[in-house]
């Protein structure tokens, strides 16, 4: 076995009194993928950061990383330096802003070339045209010139990997290099870091949250939680064997995109501990199911539980994760129920563009932003819709004009019965209060002036309903907060805490219709797991329909009874979660459903990816004819040259190809994905 | 996670019916907890009840004229001394105070309103409101504000001074009034507003309930200064002879005054200028505590 290339030993990193990192050790040979993975303020970014010597003047330091041998702590500022940028390299997620906007990108990673490399300018230029074309850029040695601007985020990424391998770095860190990207996007980012490696045979440390990633591309895990490594392990152990409370926890709050069946999700109960007030013991005790007295003594150690495999929990033999293969079982035919009578929502044929104007004081329209065009849906009686398809697909623009409640440009929205263009004042004030929404953000959405009272109060008084004060107390017990809260601020509680208050105020009508506009992908995984809960019980209990916009599949084939998949404006595909999930029928589906990661490493190494080339096209300007036609795996290795003359002269429409299940494609055919 | 109805109704059984914490209620609270706040309000509290009852235990009236005593320092007699013309100085000090206090603070709140209002429907209907309302506003910059008082100021005769606060309000609201307008047009963005909109709250319900608190910091502080300035303006009109007319007096006149002969007979200038500080000095920390109170993420409620 070879020798490490990156040590970290006891590494710990405090700022003033907070200790942000307590004691990580970890070490990374060559070739090896490390996944660091943690909710937000586990301190996983702080150790990068540590790692890499860039943390601000105020951060103390102690423990020791090795590279290659030679301590980097303490190390002066110059020989910290020569070391940056060549044996150790570094993704960020936001690629905008990893890249200096005044400089061509081909500039950028000629300079980070030169900077360790003595070779002259045009050495270092067609040095960076050849990185260019390793991370996949078409045309390299044209886009080179171009300004990151002119990038779309997948290829900014892309760009910014290029930079890290432009020396062969013995190690490169990137921190949550996906988390900004779409998931298709995300799938071609995870295939050239995973050439890029190939290609310097660095050790990659991947640090996310996202358990599927990591399922995929790790070989070993390290889960962190306030502060601490809590279990560390090859990638099997950590899924399969989990030894850590949290760990399990973490695995069971996680929706499924490759699961049907409506078993709750196990999310874990509380919030992370504040850095500043650590609970004495275990950090994890508050929170933990298998919590005993025992746990509050002491910070347990990590216990040698495997080979290779260290979890840091006194009861770490009684821990039994419910392996991802057990609830598996019940997949009992797809569960086709019959739909309900009374339709909530009908939108038929919609149309929304924007004009696309230049010039400051004269403007002239010089193009048409497509935004929506033709799409058609519609929503019955207690059902859960959900609209997925990644940004720029119009999914947030389709919301909006139902929202408006005004006449849409072309087409028809019906809501609860009533058409949009032919509203009266008061039936428009009757919609309003049938149909609420939720929004992405709960801190954006909440009011920071207003107490959570006069929040959940505003709906009622808007409305004329008396005695607010026993009904906020009634909404928030509903949805799992503690009624005595109500004089606090939304800043005074968490981010689920926060979504909840939002969920209250739009249940404080007794709607019938929720539009839900991303309503958990703000939140980490366990605290996302208890809202899906929340609104899933809610939904039974009080008999909502559910409008479910999000770009996470696996959420919406949780909480949803059919599904909208959207892409550049159209619907792609319709019907049934489980139909569309199995045997999506659409080209795109199946691209989109075979992108998404899964937090399984023995499926994640077995599964064939679908993936789509290049990016979205701009809406300003789509393709002829079938608006995917461009990136179509299908159209370009199946079909023919006859067949193909279909997709590029007649635009198709949502055609039934099964029972529940409708796909905008010539040659639909259902296949199952892996 | 989810609570059954026997709970809920449980729990609510056993909650203390307390009065519902609506934002009125926090800010009052936190306001009054704030030591700044309280001794802002105090010392306010205190000026007023000088100068509206102080009068009533002086033997001398603003009017009053003591012929065998001009220009005398500070005695038992006179408790501030006298002017030149043999006036009372705490006497005519405490009417001046009445004036000032009452046009000040008057004078600042009607124009800090009259910029919120106007600003924040700009800013939230845009169109042609925004264009009225823009084109009123950049009228008011442009017309020379102290010309106008000081052709109306015969106007303000005797009685007359609710016309002189309006008169003061209407030159001091512009800037801020642009400034509100920027600020509403980014406030109209944010989701909480789109939220009250799609639960169809009324549009200038959304204002005074959503956008107006939401720059209340801007409006605070604005008022605050709108204080001092208005007392200035009023000052500067009066030591030109156009604000407050004699025999009445004001902070403003009795400081023109005061001031010639402040070196030689510096009580005649000290207590005006020492109680125009304090009470500014007091608006201030008021100010600063109202807006810290309307505040939520300053400090610990």
């Amino acid at each position: 076995m070879d020798e490490p290339v990156l040590e970290v030993t006891d590494l710990t990193v405090s700022f003033g009194d907070v200790r942000a990192v307590r004691g990580v050790s970890y070490a990374v040979r060559p070739g090896e993928v490390l996944g660091i993975v943690g909710e937000s303020g586990s301190g996983k970014s702080v150790t990068s950061a540590a790692v890499m010597g860039l943390l601000p003047p105020g951060a103390r330091v102690t423990g020791s990383v090795r590279l290659r041998g030679k301590e980097l702590i303490g190390a002066p500022e110059r020989a910290l330096n020569s070391f940056r940028g060549k044996s150790l390299s570094m993704v960020f997620q936001d690629p905008l802003s990893a890249l200096t906007p005044v400089y061509r990108v081909g500039d950028q990673i000629a300079e980070a070339v030169r900077v360790h490399q003595r070779v002259g300018k045009e050495t270092a230029l067609v040095k960076a045209i050849e990185l260019l074309e390793l991370v996949g850029i078409p045309r390299p040695a044209e886009r080179a010139l171009a300004f990151p601007h002119e990038f779309s985020g997948g290829m900014r990424q892309r760009v910014v990997i290029a930079m890290a391998i432009a020396n062969d770095p013995d190690v490169i860190i990137c921190d949550e290099p996906t988390t900004a990207l779409d998931v298709t996007i995300q799938a071609q980012i995870l295939e050239v870091l995973k050439r890029a490696q190939a290609k310097t045979g660095a050790a990659i440390i991947m640090i996310t949250h996202d358990l599927g990633v990591v399922a995929g591309f790790a070989d070993r895990v390290l889960v962190m939680y306030a502060g601490r490594p809590v279990e560390v392990g090859g990638v099997d152990d950590i899924y399969y064997r989990s030894r850590m409370p949290y760990t399990a926890g973490l695995l069971g709050s996680v929706p499924r995109v490759d699961r049907r069946g409506r078993q709750p999700l196990t999310p874990i109960e509380g919030n992370p501990p504040s850095p500043a007030a650590l609970p004495p013991g275990c950090p994890f005790a508050p929170r933990c199911p298998m919590h005993v007295s025992a746990c509050d003594e002491e910070e347990p150690p990590l216990f040698e539980v495997g080979p290779e495999h260290r979890a840091a929990c006194i009861r770490w033999q009684e821990v039994h994760p419910r392996g991802p293969g057990r609830h598996a079982a019940p997949s009992d035919g797809p569960r086709l129920r019959a739909r309900g009578e009374r339709s909530v929502l009908e939108v038929h044929q919609l149309v929304k563009d924007y004009p696309l104007l230049k010039g400051a004081v004269f403007k002239r329209r010089i193009g048409t932003v497509h935004a929506v065009a033709r799409v058609s849906f519609d929503l019955r009686q207690g059902e859960t819709l959900g609209l997925v398809g990644e940004s720029g697909s119009g999914k947030t623009t389709a919301l909006t004009q139902i929202l408006e409640l005004a006449a849409p440009q072309e087409g028809r929205i019906v809501v609860l019965g009533h058409d949009t263009a032919r509203l009266s004042r008061a039936e428009r004030t009757e919609i309003r209060r049938d149909m609420q929404v939720v929004f992405q953000d709960p801190l954006a959405s909440l009011d920071p002036r207003m107490t959570v009272h006069d929040i959940l109060a505003e709906p009622l008084r808007t409305h004329g309903r008396p005695d607010s004060g026993r009904r906020v107390r009634e909404l928030l017990a509903l949805v799992g907060l503690d009624p005595a809260h109500a004089a606090r601020y939304p800043q005074d509680f968490s981010g689920g805490q926060r979504q909840r208050i939002a969920i209250a105020r739009a249940l404080a009508l007794e709607p019938r219709l929720l539009v839900l506009d991303e309503p958990v992908s703000a939140l980490d995984v366990s605290i996302q797991a208890g809202v899906i809960n929340l609104l899933d019980s809610l939904k039974a209990r009080l008999g909502l329909s559910y409008l479910f916009v999000a770009h996470d599949l696996a959420v919406v084939r949780y909480i949803a009874d059919r599904v909208a998949v959207m892409y550049l404006g159209r619907i792609a595909e319709i019907g049934h979660v489980d139909a569309v999930y199995d045997h999506p029928a659409h080209p795109y589906t199946q691209a989109l459903l075979s992108a998404i990661p899964l937090p399984d490493p023995e499926r994640e190494r077995s599964r064939e990816r679908i993936l789509l080339e290049g990016d979205l096209p701009s809406p300003a300007n789509p393709p002829t004819g079938c608006r995917f036609r461009t990136r179509c795996p299908k159209f370009r290795t199946e079909l023919t040259g006859e067949e193909r003359e279909l997709c590029v002269g007649v635009e198709p429409e949502v055609r039934p190809v099964g029972e529940d299940q409708g796909a905008a494609c010539h040659y639909a055919d259902r296949r199952g994905v892996g | 996670m989810t609570l059954s109805e026997e709970e809920l109704a449980e729990e609510l059984a056993d909650g203390t019916l307390t009065r519902p914490p609506s934002r009125a209620r926090m800010v009052a609270g936190r306001f009054f907890r704030s030591t700044q706040g309280l001794i802002g309000f105090a010392v306010l509290a205190l000026m007023f009840l000088l100068a509206f009852v102080g009068p009533l235990f002086s033997p001398w009236t603003y009017t009053d004229k003591d012929f065998t005593a001009f220009m005398q320092p500070p005695s038992a007699r006179h408790w501030f001394g006298t002017l030149q013309t043999g006036s009372d100085v705490f006497a005519v000090t405490l009417r001046g105070m009445q004036k000032s206090l009452v046009v000040g603070l008057l004078a600042a709140l009607v124009s800090t309103a009259l910029a919120a209002v106007v600003g924040a429907f700009a800013g939230y209907f845009l169109g042609w409101t925004d264009r009225v309302l823009s084109w009123v506003t950049d009228l008011l910059l442009v017309l020379p504000a102290f010309l106008i008082l000081a052709i109306l100021s015969p106007l303000f005769g005797s009685g007359q001074w609710p016309l002189f606060v309006v008169m003061l309000a209407l030159f001091l609201w512009m800037v801020t009034s642009k400034i509100v307008r920027g600020m509403a047009i980014s406030v109209k963005e944010r989701e909480f507003v789109q939220a009250a909109r799609y639960m169809g709250v009324p549009p200038v319900r959304i204002i005074f309930r959503h956008v107006i608190p939401n720059l209340s910091s801007l409006l605070i502080v604005d008022a605050t200064l709108n204080v001092s300035s208005a007392i200035l303006t009023e000052t500067s009109l009066s030591y030109f002879g156009f604000g407050i007319q004699p025999p009445d007096v004001s902070f403003g006149t009795l400081i023109a005054d005061g001031s010639l002969t402040a070196v030689y007979a510096p009580w005649t200038f000290w207590f005006v200028a020492g109680l125009l500080v304090v009470t500014v000095l007091a608006v201030n920390l008021v100010g600063d505590a109202l807006r810290d109170a309307f505040d939520p993420s300053s400090g610990k409620a």
